[in-house]
C-alpha cells in the first residue's frame, strides 16, 4: 500500500472530534459557530489536501505504468496504536472526503444568527468525525460501526427538541438489525466461499433503508421535519448508505439479487420524484428530491455495469454538491420566513434575487442541466438504466422529468406570483453568499470540465467490479445487454481477465 | 480553407456562449451591468455571430462544400476495455444548419433592437437579456449541432429560457402558472429526446448524426438504422418534436407562452423555437425515410394541428393570442410538408423528395420573418388599424366568411365553442393525464402522513398546517 506524504486524513477526522470537545465547552452560541467554521474550514482543507496527495501519488506512478488503488497515511499512526490501519483513501472516498467536509463548512458558515441557538455545533462537529471516518474506512465491521454510531446526534437532537423520535429510532433499529443479522451470517460463511444469498439480501436492505428506499423512506421525512434543516441535510446528503453498499455488499452479492433490488429503488426514484410534485411545504419536497436522486444513485449502483456504476458514481457527487447548496437555500430562505409553504405564492424574489438564482441553478443541477455538474452523470445512469432494464429504464428519464417540473413549480411558488411586503431587509448576508458562491462555481466548472471528475468516477467504478470478479470467482451468468440495444460498442462487464486482489476479500480473510 | 471554416464555426457557437458567461456571471455575483452595456454586449455578440455566420455561408457556396464538421473534441472519453463513451461536440454546418443559424441571428438581432427600447428600465431588464442570451445560445447549439446530445443540451436551454420569459412578470400570478405550463411540456419533450439520445447512442456507439442518418450531405442522407429500432427512436423523435413545436395535443402551451413580453414571444414562440421541432424532424428526415407508418403520423399529425389551429385562430380576442395559432397553423403545415416529402423520398423518388426538404425550410425561414414582423407590430395594431380607416374614411368592412353563409347557427356555435375551448385539448390532457395523477400522488402523500403520525404517536407540533391549504399550482393549471 502506497503513502500519502502527510497523515491528512487522520488529522483530519481528528479535528472534528477534538472540535466537538471545544465546542461542547463554549456556552456562547455565538462564539461556537465561529469556532466550528474554523474547525471545519481547517478539516475541510485537510480533506482537500488528502484527495490531491493521492491524486500526486497516482500521478507519479502512472508512468511506471502502476496504478494506486489505495494508500495510507504516512507514519502509521493507527498501525502503531491499534495495530490495523484502519483509515485509508482510493479511488471511491478521495472526492466523497472533500464533498463531505465541505458540506459541513458551507452549512456552519451560512448558519444565521437567528438558528445558532436551534442547532447543536458540537453534535455536528461529532456527525462530521463520524463520517470522515466513514469515508475514509474500507474495513465493512468499521464501517457498520460507525454508520450505528453516526445514527446517534440526529436522535439526540429530536428528543432536545421534544419529539419522540420513534420513527426514526424504529427504522435505524431496523437498519442496525439487519446489519447484525447480515454481517453475522457473513462471518458465518466458511472460509473461501462466498456469503449467501440471505447475507447480502440482508445487508442491502439495511442499506436501501439508510438510503431512504421505498417503503422504508418515511424516517427520511420525519427527520426533515421534526429534527433542524442542518442536521437533517447533514445527515442525508452524503449518502452513507450508498457508501456502505459499495463497500460491504457490491463486493459479494449476486448480479441477479442486484438487479432485481434496483427495479426497487427505481420505483422510489419514480414515486419520490411524483411525489415532491405535490408537496406543499419546502421541507418536504426537499425530502422528496433528495430521495428521488438517492434513489437513482442506487439503481445506478445496483446495474454493476461500468457505465450505470460510473453514472451512479458521478450522480452521487454531483446531487452531494447541487442538493447540498439548493438544502443550503431553503434553509436560508427558512431563516427569513420560517417554515415555507408551497401551498400559496410567496413572492420573496424582489427581495432575495441572489437567492433565487441559487435556488434554481443549484436545483437544475442536480437533474443534470446541461452546462452544470450533473449533466453527464445523468446521461450516464440513463445510458446504464436503458441498457440494464430496457422495458423499465425510461423510469430514470421519467424521475428526471417530475424532478424538473418540480424545482421549477417550487421556484416559481417561493419567488413569484406575488409581491412579497416587508419592512425588513431579507437579502443575502456576504457569508451566504461566499457559501452559495463557492458551490455555485463547483457546480459550473464541473459541468464545463467534467473529464477528470468522469475519469476518477470510472476508475472507481472499475475497482468495484474488478473487486466483485474477484470474490465472484467469475461465477457470475453473462449479463449481456438486450439484443434490442445491443451493439458491438456496447460494454462488457464480464469479459475481461481477472484483476487485482479485493481489498474486501482481504480484510474478510484478516 | 479548413483552418478558416474551422475558426469561423468556433467563433459562431463563442459569441452567445460569452453573452451568456457575462451576463450569467453579473447575475449570480449580483452585479448586474447597466443597460447600455447590455444593449452593446448583445449588439456585439449579435454581429459577430452574424457575420461569421455569413462568411462560412459564402466560403462553403464558393467551394461548393455542403458539409463542414467543426469538431472541438471531446467533452468526455473513456476508452477503455470495458467501456467505450464518449461525450463529442462537434457542429455540423450544412444546407439546414447553416440557413438556421443565420435566421437566429437575425431575428435575434432584430429582437434585441426592439427590446432594448421595449424593455427600457424595466426592473428586469438585465433577467430579460440574460434570459435572451440562454435563448440564442440554445437556438445555435441546438441548429448547429453534429451529434444527438449536443442538441439535447440546446434544446434543453431553450425550454428553460423559454419558461422562465413566459412567466417574465413574474409579480403576477398568470403569467407563472403559464410558465410553469410551457415546462412541463417541454420536459415532456425533453424526456423523449433523452432517451431518443440514449437508444441512439446503444445502437449506433455514439450519437453523432453522421453515424446513424449516414455520411452524406443533408438532405441525401441515408438512415444506418432499420425497422423496430428506426421506428422506435423516430416515434420518441416525433414526441419530442409534437412538444416543441406545440402540435396536438401538446398545443395548449403555444397561447399561455404569449404571457411574456412582446420581443420574446415575436423571436421564441412566434418565429424560433416553435419551428425546432420542425427541424428536429428534418435532421432526422432519414428515419422518416424508413418507416411508412411513422411518415403517415407526421403527416397527420401536421394537418391535424394546422386545421385545430385554423379553427381556434379565428375566434381569439386578443392579437397575440390569434398570432400564435396562426403560427401554429403554419408550423402544422411545414410539419405535413416533411411528412409528403418522406412519402415522396419513399415511394416516388428520393431527388423530389430532397426538394420537398427544401421547399420546407425555405417555408420555415420565410415564416419565421414574417411572424416576427407581425408581433413586433402587435402593440400598434390599434394604431395601425386606426390610419388605416382614417384613409379610407369609414370603418373596415366585415365580410361574410364562407361558414358564416353556409353553415347553420347550430352548427356554427358548436365549431365556435370548440374552437374557443381549443378543442378540449386542455382539459383531455387534464383529466385523463395531470388530475387522476394529483389526485394519486395526493392520496399517497396523506397515506404517508397518517403513516408517520402513526409510527410517531403524535402529530409534528413544528409542521405547519396544511389541512386548509388551497390548490397549488399545477392542480390550478388544470
Amino acid at each position: 500500500m502506497k503513502e500519502l506524504h502527510f497523515p491528512f486524513i487522520e488529522i483530519s477526522i481528528l479535528i472534528p472530534f477534538v472540535g466537538a470537545i471545544a465546542v461542547s465547552k463554549l456556552r456562547n452560541a455565538h462564539q461556537a459557530r465561529s469556532w466550528s467554521a474554523w474547525i471545519t474550514g481547517a478539516a475541510f482543507l485537510c480533506a482537500v489536501a488528502a484527495w490531491q496527495d493521492y491524486g500526486i501519488l497516482q500521478a507519479q506512478l502512472l508512468p511506471a505504468g502502476e496504478h494506486v488503488m489505495e494508500a495510507d497515511d504516512r507514519w502509521h499512526l493507527m498501525q502503531n496504536l491499534i495495530g490495523r490501519e484502519i483509515f485509508t483513501i482510493d479511488q471511491l472516498s478521495s472526492p466523497l472526503l472533500p464533498l463531505g467536509a465541505l458540506l459541513y463548512f458551507v452549512t456552519t458558515i451560512a448558519t444565521l444568527r437567528t438558528k445558532v441557538r436551534r442547532f447543536s455545533f458540537a453534535w455536528m462537529l461529532f456527525s462530521e468525525g463520524v463520517l470522515l471516518a466513514t469515508f475514509s474506512c474500507r474495513i465493512p465491521e468499521v464501517i457498520l460501526g460507525l454508520m450505528i454510531v453516526g445514527m446517534a446526534p440526529p436522535y439526540l437532537e429530536l428528543r432536545a427538541r421534544g419529539s419522540t423520535g420513534r420513527v426514526y429510532a424504529i427504522h435505524m433499529a431496523l437498519f442496525t438489525a439487519l446489519v447484525v443479522v447480515g454481517w453475522t451470517l457473513v462471518r458465518v460463511t466458511p472460509e473461501g466461499e462466498i456469503p449467501g444469498r440471505f447475507a447480502a439480501m440482508a445487508l442491502l436492505a439495511a442499506m436501501l433503508i439508510r438510503g431512504g428506499v421505498f417503503p422504508f423512506h418515511t424516517w427520511m421525512v420525519d427527520l426533515y421535519e421534526r429534527a433542524s434543516f442542518g442536521t437533517a441535510l447533514l445527515f442525508v446528503t452524503p449518502m452513507v448508505g450508498a457508501y456502505g453498499a459499495v463497500r460491504i455488499v457490491l463486493p459479494f452479492a449476486s448480479s441477479e439479487l442486484l438487479r432485481s433490488l434496483g427495479i426497487i429503488s427505481l420505483i422510489t426514484a419514480v414515486y419520490a420524484a411524483a411525489m415532491a410534485l405535490v408537496q406543499r411545504e419546502a421541507r418536504r419536497f426537499f425530502c422528496y428530491i433528495l430521495l428521488s436522486h438517492s434513489a437513482l444513485v442506487f439503481v445506478g449502483l445496483e446495474m454493476v455495469r461500468p457505465v450505470g456504476l460510473t453514472g451512479a458514481l458521478c450522480v452521487w457527487i454531483s446531487v452531494g454538491i447541487s442538493l447540498g447548496a439548493f438544502g443550503l437555500t431553503i434553509r436560508a430562505l427558512e431563516a427569513r420566513r420560517g417554515r415555507i409553504l408551497l401551498s400559496a405564492y410567496q413572492g420573496l424574489y424582489e427581495h432575495t434575487p441572489s437567492l433565487a438564482v441559487c435556488f434554481l441553478l443549484t436545483g437544475l443541477a442536480s437533474v443534470g442541466f446541461p452546462g452544470t455538474v450533473g449533466f453527464i452523470g445523468s446521461e450516464l445512469l440513463v445510458d446504464g438504466a436503458v441498457q440494464t432494464y430496457p422495458s423499465i429504464g425510461l423510469g430514470v428519464v421519467a424521475a428526471a422529468a417530475l424532478n424538473g417540473i418540480a424545482l421549477v413549480r417550487a421556484y416559481f411558488l417561493i419567488f413569484t406570483g406575488t409581491r412579497y411586503q416587508s419592512s425588513v431587509a431579507l437579502g443575502i448576508v456576504p457569508r451566504e453568499r461566499l457559501s452559495m458562491l463557492s458551490l455555485a462555481v463547483l457546480i459550473l466548472l464541473g459541468g464545463l470540465f467534467p473529464q477528470p471528475g468522469i475519469i476518477s468516477r470510472y476508475h472507481a467504478a472499475e475497482e468495484i467490479l474488478a473487486a466483485r470478479k474477484v470474490n465472484l470467482k467469475n461465477d457470475e451468468p453473462d449479463d449481456e445487454p438486450s439484443d434490442f440495444f445491443h451493439t458491438p460498442h456496447g460494454d462488457h462487464s464480464d469479459d475481461d481477465e481477472e484483476d487485482e486482489e479485493s481489498s474486501w476479500l482481504d480484510f474478510k480473510t484478516d | 480553407m479548413d483552418k478558416i471554416t474551422q475558426t469561423l464555426g468556433e467563433v459562431i457557437v463563442a459569441a452567445p456562449l460569452l453573452l451568456v458567461a457575462l451576463l450569467g456571471t453579473a447575475t449570480i455575483v449580483g452585479r448586474p451591468f447597466r443597460e447600455r452595456v447590455i444593449g452593446r454586449m448583445v449588439h456585439l455578440a449579435v454581429a459577430v455571430g452574424l457575420t461569421a455566420s455569413i462568411a462560412m455561408l459564402a466560403i462553403m457556396v464558393a467551394t461548393d462544400n455542403r458539409h463542414v464538421s467543426v469538431e472541438l473534441g471531446n467533452w468526455v472519453k473513456i476508452h477503455a476495455h470495458d467501456l467505450d463513451y464518449h461525450f463529442a461536440i462537434k457542429f455540423l454546418f450544412d444546407r439546414l444548419s447553416v440557413p438556421f443559424a443565420v435566421l437566429t441571428f437575425v431575428l435575434c438581432g432584430t429582437i434585441a433592437q426592439f427590446g432594448i427600447k421595449y424593455m427600457h428600465r424595466e426592473p428586469g431588464f438585465n433577467r430579460f437579456f440574460s434570459l435572451y442570451a440562454l435563448f440564442m445560445l440554445g437556438m445555435i447549439v441546438t441548429s448547429l449541432a453534429g451529434t444527438i446530445e449536443t442538441l439535447f443540451a440546446g434544446w434543453e436551454l431553450v425550454g428553460l429560457s423559454s419558461a422562465l420569459l413566459v412567466a417574465f412578470y413574474h409579480e403576477r400570478q398568470n403569467p407563472v402558472r403559464n410558465g410553469l405550463s410551457v415546462w412541463v411540456v417541454y420536459r415532456v419533450s425533453d424526456a423523449a429526446l433523452l432517451f431518443a439520445s440514449v437508444a441512439l447512442h446503444h445502437m449506433t456507439g455514439g450519437g453523432d448524426f453522421d453515424l446513424f442518418l449516414g455520411s452524406a450531405s443533408w438532405p441525401e442522407g441515408v438512415a444506418e438504422i432499420k425497422g423496430n429500432q428506426a421506428l422506435l427512436v423516430g416515434s420518441l423523435l416525433v414526441i419530442a418534436a409534437a412538444g416543441k413545436s406545440a402540435l396536438v395535443p401538446f398545443s395548449g402551451w403555444l397561447p399561455r407562452a404569449m404571457e411574456g413580453p412582446t420581443p420574446s414571444s415575436a423571436v421564441f414562440y412566434g418565429a424560433l423555437s416553435v419551428h425546432l421541432g420542425a427541424f428536429l424532424l428534418l435532421r432526422c428526415s432519414p428515419l422518416l425515410d424508413q418507416s411508412l407508418g411513422l411518415s403517415a403520423v407526421v403527416v397527420v399529425l401536421g394537418l391535424g394541428s394546422a386545421m385545430f389551429a385554423a379553427f381556434a385562430c379565428r375566434v381569439q380576442t386578443d392579437i397575440k393570442s390569434a398570432l400564435s395559432f396562426a403560427s401554429m397553423t403554419q408550423v402544422g403545415l411545414i410539419t405535413s410538408e416533411i411528412g409528403v416529402a418522406s412519402l415522396v423520398h419513399q415511394f416516388v423518388s428520393p431527388e423530389a423528395g430532397d426538394f420537398l426538404r427544401y421547399l420546407t425550410l425555405v417555408h420555415i425561414l420565410g415564416h419565421g420573418c414574417l411572424r416576427t414582423l407581425q408581433f413586433v407590430r402587435a402593440p400598434s395594431l390599434l394604431h395601425d388599424y386606426r390610419i388605416l380607416e382614417n384613409a379610407l374614411g369609414r370603418h373596415l368592412p366585415h365580410v361574410a366568411t364562407i361558414g358564416e353563409r353556409m353553415l347553420p347557427t347550430t352548427t356554427r356555435t358548436w365549431f365556435y365553442r370548440w374552437a374557443i375551448e381549443r378543442g378540449y385539448l386542455d382539459a383531455l390532457l387534464a383529466n385523463v393525464i395531470v388530475r387522476p395523477f394529483l389526485r394519486t400522488m395526493h392520496w399517497c402523500d396523506d397515506m404517508e402522513r397518517r403513516w408517520i403520525d402513526w409510527l410517531a404517536g403524535e402529530r409534528d407540533p413544528l409542521a405547519p398546517d396544511l389541512e386548509s391549504a388551497p390548490a397549488t399550482p399545477l392542480e390550478e393549471l388544470v
